[in-house]
C-alpha cells in the first residue's frame, strides 16, 4: 500500500495548522537545530533536528524517535524547517517510509511564520510515549542497486535536484537536472499545483513514469522534489536517499558536460 | 528566501514600459514540444528560438542561453529581483551582463525557457528579438541624462526606437541582425561601431534651439570590422524615425542573404561605397516620408523621471569611510551634471554576478538612487545613478559587504571578456576567464589608481568574431590556437590603438601572444609607455601616436613594439612549462573545438 493517500495533503497551509494546533489534533515537528528550537518555535512543536535523525536512520531507531515524539499510527503530523522545506521533507519521507501516512509539510518556513507574527514560544511540551507500528514502504525508497537496474528502463526518469553547475560537473548518467530552487514559488516551499504540473510536463515528467529523485548527499533537496512530484499526484515517485555521495563512493559511473568551462561564468 | 520584506519605505519606482507578451511564453513551450516530437525542422526551429531570445550553447542541444533585452539599458529593482530568482531556478545561480546592455542566463534547459519567458513577463521584460536577424537591443549610453557633455538626454529616443521596432513586421526577417546605439556625447562614444549610431546635437534656427542627432551608418565589429560614416551634418529629431526606417528597408532589400558570413550592413556599405549608400539612404528616406499613410513619429516620452532622494531610515553618520573608499570613488564614480549627484559604476568580473548580488543591488538601488532604477552599461557592467554625494560612503559600505565594491570600473583594470569557451559554440579560447585573470592581477598591482591608464581599455574575444569588441580596445585580443610540433596552446592576436570615441578607429594588429603570456605582455607595454611618454600622455594617447605614425621617441611604430615584445611570446617546451599549454580554467590539454555559430543563423 502506498504512503500518502489522496486525502492527505502534501503541504498544509498556515491557517489549517493554526486551527489544528488549537484543537490539539496535530503533532508538529520542528527539524531545526536544537539551539534554534529552544529559542522559539511554533507553539506545541517538538524538536527532531535533522542531524539527530541522520546520525542513525535505521527503521528501529526511527521507530524509537517517533514513539518518543508521541506519534502513533493515527497521529496527524506536520513538519517544518527554516530551509525552504528540504529538511522537513527528508524527515517527512522517513516517517512515510516507516509506514506513517498522515504527514504533511508546512507550506512555508518558520522564518516566514514568525514574520507573520503567528504563534510561537519557547515552551517544550510534555510528551507521552506512543506505540507506532513498523510497515516499511519500500516502494518509495530507491537504493543504489535498485537505481542501477531501474534506470535502464524506458519508463524510469531520474531527477537530479542539485544546482545546475554541480549537475554539469558530474551526475548520474541519464539524469535530468531540476534544481531544487525551481520547486518553490514566492513564500511557499512548493509552487502552486498548476505551475508545478506545467513545469514537469514541459520536461517530460509525466505520471506514466516511475520517477526517482536524488541530490548531493542525504536526500534533503531530493526529498523536497519527491514531495513536489507527490503534490501533482505523480503516483510512482521514489527517493534515492543516499544520493550522489553514495553513488560516487561506490565508484559507479558518472557523466559530465564536456568541452565547456562553465564554472568560469560564475562570479565569486 | 521566504524572509518577509517589511521594510517598505518610499513607493517603489515601477517600470514605465511593459516589453513583454505573455502568449509568447506559451507559444514557445508548445513549439519546443513540437520540435522534440520531430514536427518542426531544425532550421525553422532555430530561427524561432533565436527570435525569442534563446541562443544555442557550446556542444549541446539540451541547453540554451536566454538573453534578456533591456532597451536603453534601463532596469528596475523588481526586475533585478526576478532575474536573480530565475538565475537560481533555471540557470547556474549567476547572471551575465553583456556589452550590449542585456543580461544573459546561461545553461538553461531548452524546455525551461518558456518558464523564464513567462516569469519575465510578470515584470515587463522580454527576450524577444534579443537574438536572430532582427533589430537587437536598442542601446543608450548609461550616462545619457546625466552626462555633463551631452546636448540633451537621448534615452527617450532610444526607448521610442526600441518600442517602434520590437515585433514590427518590417524587422522580423532581416538579412542579418541589426543594431542601434544612442549615446550621450562624442567622448563616451560607441556610435561609430554599430549599424546605426546616434549622438544628440542641437542647432539654432531663428533663435530657436532645434534638437537632432549625428547619425553614423555602417559601422560594426565582427570578423571584419568597420567604422561608421556620418550620414549628414544634422538630422532633425523629426527625421530620426524616417531615417531609421529607410536604412532598415534598404538593408532588408539589398543585404546579402546568400553569404551568411558577409551580410551585416557594414559589408553592404563597404562593397557599394559610402557615397552611393549615403545617396540611397537619403532617397529612401524621401520615399518613406512621402509614402507613410499616417504621420509616423517616434513616440518620445519627454516627461522627466522623478528624482527624489530616498529617505534614510537609520542614520549611519559618524561612521568613517572604510578602507579603499577614496580609490573606489576615483575609479568607479562619475559626477553628474545635476549638482550633488553621482553615477556609481559597479565593477564586475567580465560581467558576471551572483543571484545574491543581484538581489542586493535591487535593495541598494531602492535605498540610494533618486531615480529608483539602474542602467546597464557598455562594458558588461551596471551603473546606479543619482546617488547623492553625501551617500557615497554608505553605498560603498553596502556594496563592500556583497563583494561589489571592487575598484577600477571605469579604468583599464576592468577588461571585457566575451563568454568564450564557458558557453559559446564558436569560441577557441577561454577569453572570459582570461579577462578575470587580467583584472585580478591589475587590481592587485593597483593599476586602477594610475591616471595615465584610466582612459585605456583591454577587450578580449575568444575568436575573431569580436563579441569581446577587441577592435576598439587600446589593447585588444582575439583567441585562436597555435602549435609547437603536435602540441597546441591557446594564443591571442593582439591589436593596439582601437577606440570608439570621436576619433574612432580599429586597433592595428601587432603580434600573437600566447594566453599565458598576455599579462606579462600588457605589463611590458605599460612599462614601455612609462619610459617613453610625454608628461601629459595617457597610455591611449601614446599608443594612438605610435599607431598613427606620429610618435617621435625611440618607439616609432607598431613594429618597434613588436620587436621588444617578441621574446616574451616564444613558446617554452612542454617539459619546461606544461602550464603554458593549458588554457585558463582548464586542466586538460588544449585543443580547439567549435560547433555551429548562430550569430549568422
Amino acid at each position: 500500500m502506498c504512503c500518502l493517500s489522496d486525502s492527505v495533503k502534501i503541504t498544509t497551509d498556515v491557517d489549517s495548522l493554526r486551527s489544528e494546533i488549537r484543537d490539539k489534533s496535530v503533532r508538529v515537528i520542528d527539524v531545526r537545530r536544537e539551539a534554534d528550537y529552544k529559542q522559539d518555535h511554533i507553539t506545541s512543536a517538538v524538536n527532531l533536528p535533522l542531524a539527530t535523525l541522520l546520525s542513525d536512520d535505521s527503521p528501529e531507531r526511527v521507530l524509537k524517535l517517533v514513539n518518543s515524539m508521541g506519534i502513533d499510527d493515527e497521529t496527524r503530523v506536520v513538519i517544518y524547517d527554516d530551509t525552504f522545506g528540504a529538511l522537513a521533507s527528508r524527515v517527512a519521507w522517513t516517517l512515510e517510509y516507516l509506514g506513517h501516512s498522515d504527514v504533511s509539510l508546512l507550506e512555508t518556513t518558520y522564518g516566514h511564520w514568525k514574520s507573520l507574527g503567528l504563534e510561537n514560544d519557547s515552551k517544550i511540551p510534555d510528551i507521552q510515549n506512543k506505540d507506532h507500528s513498523m510497515k516499511l514502504q519500500s516502494n518509495i525508497l530507491a537504493t543504489s542497486d535498485y537505481l542501477e537496474s531501474a534506470k535502464t528502463r524506458d519508463d524510469v526518469i531520474l531527477i537530479d535536484n542539485r544546482e545546475r553547475l554541480n549537475f554539469l560537473e558530474q551526475h548520474i548518467p541519464g539524469a535530468i537536472s531540476l534544481p531544487y530552487r525551481t520547486l518553490a514559488s514566492d513564500g511557499k516551499i512548493l509552487r502552486p499545483k498548476e505551475d508545478m504540473k506545467r513545469l514537469l510536463d514541459n520536461r517530460g515528467v509525466t505520471e506514466n513514469s516511475e520517477i526517482i529523485t536524488y541530490c548531493g548527499s542525504v536526500g534533503t533537496l531530493s526529498g523536497l522534489a519527491y514531495y513536489a512530484l507527490k503534490s501533482v499526484g505523480m503516483p510512482n515517485a521514489k527517493l534515492y536517499v543516499r544520493s550522489f555521495k553514495e553513488w560516487k563512493n561506490l565508484q559507479k559511473p558518472t557523466e559530465k558536460q564536456e568541452d565547456a568551462s562553465y564554472w568560469d561564468l560564475s562570479a565569486e | 528566501m521566504t524572509a518577509s520584506n517589511l521594510k517598505q519605505t518610499a513607493k517603489p519606482v515601477k517600470p514605465k514600459t511593459n516589453w513583454a507578451r505573455l502568449d509568447e511564453a506559451e507559444n514557445f513551450a508548445k513549439t519546443v514540444k513540437l520540435f522534440r516530437q520531430g514536427k518542426y525542422n531544425e532550421d525553422s526551429f532555430r530561427r524561432f528560438r533565436l527570435q525569442h531570445g534563446a541562443y544555442g550553447t557550446r556542444m549541446t542541444s539540451d541547453y540554451a542561453m536566454v538573453r534578456i533585452k533591456l532597451p536603453a539599458g534601463e532596469i528596475y529593482p523588481n526586475q533585478f529581483e526576478k532575474i536573480s530568482q530565475l538565475s537560481e531556478q533555471y540557470s547556474i545561480g549567476n547572471a551575465h551582463f553583456t556589452t550590449r546592455e542585456s543580461i544573459q542566463l546561461h545553461w538553461v534547459i531548452l524546455e525551461d525557457v518558456s518558464e523564464i519567458l513567462s516569469s519575465l513577463a510578470e515584470v515587463g521584460l522580454t527576450s524577444r528579438e534579443a537574438c536572430g536577424n532582427t533589430v537587437r537591443n536598442v542601446m543608450c549610453s548609461p550616462l545619457s541624462g546625466v552626462c555633463s557633455e551631452e546636448k540633451f538626454d537621448a534615452t527617450p529616443y532610444a526607448l521610442a526606437t526600441a518600442k517602434f521596432f520590437l515585433r514590427n513586421p518590417m524587422t522580423q526577417a532581416l538579412p542579418r541582425k541589426f543594431k542601434f546605439t544612442f549615446t550621450c556625447c562624442e567622448k563616451h562614444g560607441m556610435a561609430r561601431i554599430v549599424d546605426v549610431g546616434l549622438i544628440p546635437q542641437t542647432r539654432e534656427i531663428d533663435g530657436e534651439i532645434q534638437r537632432g542627432f549625428k547619425i553614423f551608418l555602417g559601422g560594426g565589429l565582427g570578423n571584419k570590422s568597420f567604422v561608421g560614416h556620418q550620414l549628414e551634418e544634422f538630422t532633425p529629431e523629426d527625421d530620426i524615425l524616417y531615417t531609421s526606417i529607410a536604412v532598415v528597408r534598404l538593408f532588408d532589400r539589398m543585404g546579402d542573404r546568400t553569404n551568411l558570413a558577409r551580410n551585416r550592413m557594414r559589408y553592404l556599405v563597404n562593397e557599394m561605397g559610402w557615397e552611393k549608400f549615403q545617396n540611397l539612404v537619403l532617397k529612401e528616406r524621401a520615399v518613406v516620408r512621402a509614402t507613410q499613410s499616417v504621420i509616423t513619429r517616434l513616440k518620445v516620452d519627454k516627461t522627466p523621471s522623478e528624482v527624489r532622494r530616498p529617505i534614510r531610515i537609520s542614520d549611519e553618520s559618524g561612521e568613517s569611510a572604510p578602507d579603499g573608499f577614496a580609490r573606489w570613488v576615483k575609479s568607479n564614480t562619475v559626477q553628474q551634471k545635476q549638482s550633488d549627484y553621482y553615477s556609481v559604476f559597479i565593477t564586475l568580473e567580465a560581467g558576471d554576478i551572483t543571484s545574491n548580488q543581484l538581489t542586493t543591488l535591487a535593495e541598494i538601488i531602492r535605498d540610494f538612487s533618486a531615480e529608483g532604477k539602474a542602467r546597464t552599461g557598455f562594458n558588461q557592467n551596471v551603473a546606479i545613478r543619482f546617488v547623492h554625494g553625501d551617500d557615497l560612503s554608505k553605498i560603498y559600505t553596502r556594496l563592500l559587504r556583497m563583494g561589489l565594491a571592487k575598484s577600477g570600473a571605469l579604468t583599464m583594470t576592468a577588461p571585457i571578456g566575451c563568454s568564450g569557451t564557458s558557453s559559446c559554440n564558436l569560441a577557441l579560447t577561454n577569453s572570459h576567464r582570461l579577462a578575470k585573470e587580467v583584472q585580478r592581477k591589475f587590481l592587485e598591482l593597483k593599476l586602477d589608481e594610475d591616471d595615465d591608464l584610466r582612459d585605456s581599455s583591454i577587450k578580449i574575444s575568444g575568436c575573431p568574431n569580436s563579441c569581446g569588441q577587441h577592435g576598439i580596445a587600446t589593447i585588444g585580443f582575439f583567441g585562436g590556437g597555435a602549435r609547437v610540433g603536435k602540441d597546441m596552446y591557446p594564443n591571442y592576436q593582439m591589436s593596439l590603438g582601437g577606440r570608439s570615441d570621436g576619433d574612432a578607429m580599429l586597433g592595428e594588429i601587432c603580434l600573437r601572444v600566447p594566453a599565458k603570456r598576455v599579462i606579462p605582455v600588457i605589463l611590458k607595454i605599460v612599462e614601455l609607455f612609462k619610459e617613453h611618454k610625454k608628461s601629459d600622455d595617457s597610455l591611449q594617447s601614446w599608443i594612438h601616436r605610435v599607431v598613427t605614425g606620429n610618435e617621435n621617441s625611440q618607439i616609432k611604430s607598431l613594429n618597434d613594439i613588436k620587436k621588444i615584445l617578441e621574446p616574451l611570446t616564444i613558446p617554452p617546451t612542454k617539459e619546461e612549462d606544461p602550464d603554458f599549454y593549458l588554457d585558463y580554467g582548464s586542466d586538460t590539454s588544449y585543443h580547439t573545438k567549435t560547433g555551429k555559430g548562430e550569430c549568422a543563423a
